[in-house]
C-alpha cells in the first residue's frame, strides 16, 4: 500500500506527518474553544433566566 | 428571502445560516483535502529530477496560498469593520489569523523540508522565503495585539489598523526582499508563462489540494467566528449581572 | 505645534535617561559585535553597514514606548486630543521630537562607530546619508506602534513586536545603500527607495496613528 519513496522517504514523510498534525491540532483547539464558549454560554443564560425568574 | 448580503453581519442571521453551513463545508472540506492529499501521496509518480520529493508540493503551495489569502481576506473583512461596523466582520478577521498563521508555518517547514535534499539547504534567504518569514512575523504581532486588548471593540478597532497599515509594508517588504536578493526559488508554480510547466499528472491533485485547503479555510473561520460571537455574548451577560 | 515640539524636547532633555540610554546601546552593541565575530577586519568590514543599521533601529525602538506613554500617564494626552490643532499634527511632532532626541544624535554618532568596525572608506558619506534619510521613517513608524500599545500596560515588548515587522524595508534599503556604498556601485536605486519610504511614511502613517491614539482615548 505504501508508495516507494526512495531516498527522499523521511523527508516526503516528516513534511505530510508534520503538516497533518499541524491541521489536526488547529481544528482540535478551535473545537475545543467553541466546546467551552457553547458550555460557558448555555450556563449564563441559564443563570439569567433563573434571576429574571 | 435574503434581500442582501449585509444581512449576514447580523450576529443572530449569522449563527442560523452558519449552523447549517458549517456541517456542510466541514465534511467538504475533510474529503476534498483527503482525496487531494492521498491523490497526491499516494497515486503520482516521481518526479524524474525531485524524486518523490515532488509529493511535498501537494502540501506546501496549497499552505502557501491560503497563509497570504488568510491575510487578504482579513484585510478586507477589516476594511468592512472599520467603514460599516458589523461585529461579525471584525470577530471573523480574528477568527482567520491563527488559521493563517498555521497555513504559513506549514509553508515554511514543507519548504525547508523540501529545499534540503533539493538546494542543499534547509534555509536560504531567498525573496520569497524571506517575505513568508516577515509574514509569519506579522500574523504574530497581529495576534499578540488582540490578546493584549480587553475591550473587545478596541480590540477591533486597533488591529483592524494594524491589519491595513501592515498590509502596505507587508507588500513593501515583498519588494524590498526581491530587490534585495535574487532568490534560487522557482517562479509561480501554476503560473502559465513558466518556463516549465508542471505535468497535468500533478496539476490535477493540486487544484484537488488547494479547494480541501480553502475549504478548511472557509470552515474553520465559520466555527471560529461562530466561537467569537459566543464570547462576546458570555462578555456581555457577565457584565449585565455584575451591574445588579 | 512648534510649541509642542519644543516642550517635547525640552522634556525629552530635563528627563536625561531615554536620551542617552539610545545611544549608550548604539555604542555598546558596536563593542559587542566585533567580541562575537573575531577582531578580522576584513569581516568587520563586510558585516559593519548591517550591523550598524541593526544596531540603529534596535537603538530607536528602545526609547518608542516613551514617545506617548508620559503624556497618557499624566492626561495631557486626553488634552491634546481635545485641543483645536489636529491630533495627526500632534504625532507628527511627537515623532518629530523622537527624532531629533534619537534618530538625529544615531546617525552623528553612526560614523564613530564605523571606525570601531573597520567600515570601508568610501562608505561614511552614504551611513550618514542613509541614516538620516531612513531614521525619520524609524521614529514615525515607532510613533503608530506607540499609539496602537498606548492603553496598554506591558505595552513595551509588544510594541518590539508590532513595530519590528514593519522596520523591514527602511532597513533592506538603508543598510543596501551603505553596502553598494562600501563596494563603490551606484547607490541612486536604494536610496530613492528609502526616501520614498520615509516620505510616503511620514504623510499617510500620522493619520493611522491619530486614528488609533482616538481609538484608545475612546
Amino acid at each position: 500500500m505504501m508508495p516507494d519513496l526512495g531516498r527522499y522517504a523521511f523527508e516526503v514523510s516528516a513534511a505530510y506527518i508534520f503538516s497533518l498534525s499541524v491541521l489536526a491540532g488547529l481544528v482540535i483547539w478551535y473545537l475545543a474553544r467553541n466546546a467551552r464558549m457553547r458550555r460557558d454560554l448555555a450556563e449564563a443564560e441559564e443563570r439569567r433566566s433563573r434571576r429574571d425568574g | 428571502m435574503v434581500s442582501s448580503y449585509w444581512e449576514y453581519a447580523n450576529p443572530t442571521r449569522f449563527m442560523q445560516t452558519s449552523g447549517w453551513l458549517l456541517p456542510v463545508v466541514a465534511v467538504l472540506a475533510v474529503v476534498t483535502t483527503a482525496v487531494g492529499l492521498i491523490w497526491g501521496f499516494f497515486f503520482t509518480s516521481d518526479d524524474f529530477r525531485q524524486g518523490s520529493t515532488v509529493k511535498i508540493l501537494f502540501l506546501h503551495v496549497p499552505s502557501a496560498l491560503m497563509a497570504i489569502n488568510a491575510w487578504l481576506m482579513m484585510l478586507v473583512v477589516s476594511l468592512i469593520w472599520l467603514i460599516r461596523r458589523h461585529h461579525v466582520s471584525a470577530l471573523a478577521a480574528k477568527a482567520a489569523a491563527p488559521v493563517g498563521l498555521a497555513m504559513t508555518v506549514i509553508a515554511l517547514f514543507t519548504g525547508a523540508i523540501w529545499g534540503q535534499p533539493m538546494w542543499g539547504t534547509w534555509w536560504v534567504w531567498d525573496p520569497r522565503l524571506t517575505s513568508f518569514l516577515v509574514l509569519f512575523l506579522f500574523y504574530l504581532g497581529y495576534l499578540a495585539l488582540w490578546q493584549a486588548i480587553e475591550d473587545p471593540d478596541t480590540a477591533a478597532d486597533l488591529t483592524a489598523v494594524l491589519c491595513l497599515v501592515g498590509s502596505v509594508f507587508a507588500l513593501l517588504s515583498r519588494y524590498a526582499v526581491f530587490f534585495w536578493s535574487q532568490g534560487l526559488h522557482q517562479g509561480p508554480s501554476l503560473s502559465l508563462q513558466a518556463g516549465e510547466r508542471m505535468d497535468m499528472a500533478y496539476k490535477l491533485p493540486l487544484y484537488v489540494a488547494m479547494t480541501g485547503f480553502g475549504l478548511i479555510f472557509v470552515a474553520l473561520v465559520l466555527l471560529g467566528t461562530r466561537t467569537e460571537i459566543r464570547a462576546r455574548r458570555i462578555k456581555a451577560l457577565v457584565a449585565r449581572e455584575r451591574m445588579g | 505645534m512648534i510649541a509642542l515640539l519644543l516642550r517635547d524636547l525640552r522634556l525629552a532633555v530635563r528627563a536625561g535617561g531615554g536620551f542617552g540610554l539610545g545611544l549608550a546601546f548604539f555604542l555598546i552593541l558596536a563593542v559587542l559585535v566585533p567580541l562575537g565575530v573575531g577582531p578580522e577586519s576584513a569581516l568587520l568590514a563586510r558585516i559593519a553597514p548591517g550591523i550598524l543599521w541593526v544596531g540603529a533601529l534596535l537603538a530607536c525602538l528602545l526609547s518608542l514606548d516613551r514617545i506617548l506613554a508620559l503624556d497618557y500617564e499624566d492626561g495631557s494626552l486626553d488634552l491634546l486630543a481635545t485641543a483645536p490643532i489636529p491630533l495627526e499634527g500632534v504625532v507628527t511632532m511627537k515623532a518629530a521630537a523622537h527624532w531629533i532626541t534619537t534618530g538625529l544624535p544615531l546617525t552623528l554618532l553612526a560614523p564613530v562607530l564605523g571606525v570601531l568596525l573597520s567600515l570601508p572608506a568610501p562608505a561614511y558619506g552614504w551611513l550618514v546619508l542613509s541614516l538620516a534619510l531612513g531614521t525619520p521613517a524609524l521614529s514615525v513608524i515607532g510613533t503608530f506602534g506607540a499609539a496602537l500599545t498606548v492603553g496598554l500596560r506591558r505595552g513595551g515588548l509588544l510594541l518590539s513586536l508590532l513595530v519590528l515587522p514593519l522596520y523591514v524595508p527602511t532597513l533592506i534599503f538603508g543598510a543596501e545603500v551603505v553596502r553598494r556604498g562600501a563596494d563603490g556601485l551606484s547607490v541612486a536605486t536604494p536610496l530613492a527607495l528609502l526616501a520614498g519610504i520615509t516620505l510616503g511614511a511620514a504623510a499617510l502613517l500620522p493619520f493611522a496613528s491619530a486614528a488609533a491614539i482616538r481609538i484608545n482615548l475612546r
